[in-house]
């Protein structure tokens, strides 16, 4: 009985293990490894310089304005998507049904359908379309203000360096919402109904049954997105670089990943952008293990 | 029910719709402008952006599957999507499985080493991946592209069934052990169906993801005859630059989407049934 119990243990996990190790595994290994080099890239000769890519990150003040951005990313995208996502999920889960019963909303399908449309988008695509959106003198963004008699407010959204970090931040809260969304939709439905009907019997209203018993019963999944979120404003490397070439203006920007593409294809130093890859990583880890720390509850099994 | 009470209550569903409804018009308007904006000629387009065209252009539509090869795009991502998430899936729920419902030495060590795999910046992985196709031979080989896009899926599809086992209920695993099942038996007869819904909510992500992808395709698949539809969407945008044929790019983004809409919609519904029929 033991004997099968390990076996089936190994047997379910070795595919999956085998195909992350030679794919994702060993790759990141050797990116560590090159972190050490002088390896200019595809080809070419690396040797290994000890520390000097690591000395040289805590004196690269590019590298430190990047991070800076990161940070602001970090600490605007995940609050303001989950906000957004949180209420808008319980607006669909909760705020109709039948006969003052909890229940979702009229239309939440439709709802649901729309919502997830940025997220389907091809992400390249729907950059791509956004910048229209923003561009100066022909930007549907301007042209509404104009017509809306606010053209004092038009901008070059993403040519200056106070708006631009803005303007792209909010076109990532608008494709990240949608797929936030889903998973706390799903995650709400998956709470058992009489959970929500002793809670009403008991007085409750629909803002409290959310505060009280939904948030808390899919707290797990809360987290998950909020750690999914942070990951991707610690990366970046699609939205900034697609929007804002060449890092913005003035640099305003320059995340981290855009600096790292630069250093690799760009100036062709393979290995202290891998410094700068390693350095990321150990930040993107720490914050996932401070989040996972800082939010840990007891499991709740239903 | 009291009439104040009711009355509270439908104006609060009022502002309900009303905020749901301004999020679904921000959501939709760039598809909708994607729609608009395939129908229009290039001068339409940039004269006046928010008009309607003054006739709908459907060769743009034509020009984008034959010139720019949406259609032979299309058929390599469904190949290369469709492999994939097979893969990612079946290796994905069996490792989040026994990694939600046994425990032994290696659990934590091995779950850890999975949400590794999403914290990484693929920029650090991808000069040496690159090696590492090339010496396997699957460089510009659909399988490879399968192979690499399965593993690079596994981290988010491990992560997030690992939570959705691990709330499913034990006892009937259990009982269906003590009826002689065995424990691959508990799995696909059990566990498996009881879990379809969180299958499903992770297979439209995968789905979605791998559909989207870009940074991996294209540096493991440079080939142009098997470029995805994001590759070749992304080659129509940027490398054509200042030639950049925007009534085709219009029209080729809306073939791309198409059918992606119409996968999620057709999920959608069964989707529906299992996640919000609990609080019907």
């Amino acid at each position: 009985m033991r004997h099968a119990r390990t076996r089936f243990v190994a047997l379910f996990l070795a595919p999956a293990l085998a195909l992350y190790g030679v794919f994702v595994l060993y790759p990141y290994a050797q990116g560590v490894v090159v972190s050490f080099t002088d390896w200019g890239g595809y080809g070419g000769e690396r040797r290994f310089v000890g520390l000097a890519n690591y000395a040289e990150l805590l004196r690269d003040e590019r590298f430190w304005a990047a991070l800076g951005h990161n940070a602001v990313f970090l600490a605007v995208l995940p609050p303001v998507t989950l906000g957004i996502a949180v209420l808008l999920a319980a607006l669909t889960a909760v705020a109709g049904g039948p006969g003052g019963r909890l229940g979702p909303v009229a239309g939440a399908g439709l709802y649901r359908a729309v919502f997830v449309m940025p997220h389907v988008l091809p992400l390249v695509m729907s950059l791509v379309l956004w910048q229209f959106v923003l561009t100066p003198r022909i930007g549907l963004l301007n042209g509404l203000l104009e017509r809306a008699g606010l053209g004092g407010w038009a901008h070059a959204w993403l040519g200056e360096p106070g708006t631009a970090r803005w303007a792209v931040l909010a076109v990532l809260v608008w494709g990240q919402v949608g797929f936030a969304y889903l998973l706390l939709l799903a995650a709400f439905g998956a709470v058992p109904a009489e959970c929500l009907e002793a809670a009403q019997l008991d007085g409750a209203g629909r803002v409290r049954v959310v505060r009280s018993i939904l948030l808390p019963m899919t707290v797990r999944t809360v987290r998950a997105v909020g750690v999914f979120l942070g990951m991707l404003a610690l990366d970046m490397f699609v939205a900034v670089a697609i929007l804002t070439p060449d890092g913005g203006p003035s640099g305003s920007t320059e995340v981290v990943a855009t600096y790292m593409q630069r250093l690799a294809f760009s100036a062709g130093r393979f290995g202290y952008s891998a410094t700068i890859g390693v350095a990321l990583t150990v930040l993107t880890l720490a914050f996932a293990l401070v989040t996972f720390r800082v939010t840990r509850r007891e499991r709740v099994e239903y | 029910m009291s009439a104040p009470t009711r009355h509270r209550r439908v104006a609060g569903q009022g502002a309900a719709h009303l905020a749901l409804a301004g999020w679904a018009a921000l959501a939709a308007f760039p598809v909708a402008w994607s729609v608009v904006g395939s129908l229009k000629s290039d001068a339409e387009i940039f004269a006046s952006p928010w008009s309607l065209p003054a006739a709908p252009r459907w060769d743009n539509y034509v020009r984008a599957w034959r010139e720019a090869g949406i259609g032979r795009f299309f058929a390599n991502t469904v190949v290369v999507v469709g492999g994939a998430l097979a893969l990612t899936l079946a290796l994905g729920a069996m490792a989040a499985y026994v990694l939600a419902r046994f425990s032994f030495r290696l659990n934590r060590t091995v779950r850890t080493v999975f949400l590794a795999g999403m914290v990484f910046p693929v920029f650090l992985a991808i000069v040496p991946l690159f090696v590492v196709v090339d010496a396997l031979g699957l460089l510009g080989t659909q399988a490879g592209l399968i192979l690499v896009l399965a593993a690079y899926g596994l981290p988010f599809t491990v992560f997030f069934l690992t939570g959705f086992f691990s709330t499913l209920p034990g006892s009937v695993a259990e009982a269906a052990l003590l009826d002689g099942c065995g424990h691959a038996g508990a799995f696909f007869r059990v566990m498996l169906p009881m879990a379809l819904p969180g299958l499903a909510s992770v297979a439209v992500f995968d789905f979605l993801g791998l559909w989207n992808g870009y940074l991996l395709p294209l540096v493991l698949n440079p080939d142009p005859e098997r470029y995805v539809l994001a590759q070749g969407l992304a080659s129509l945008a940027v490398t054509q630059g200042y030639a950049a044929d925007y009534s085709a790019l219009f029209a080729g983004l809306v073939l791309t989407m198409a059918p992606v809409l119409v996968v999620y919609v057709l999920l959608h519904r069964r989707l529906r049934g299992l996640s919000l029929g609990a609080l019907r």
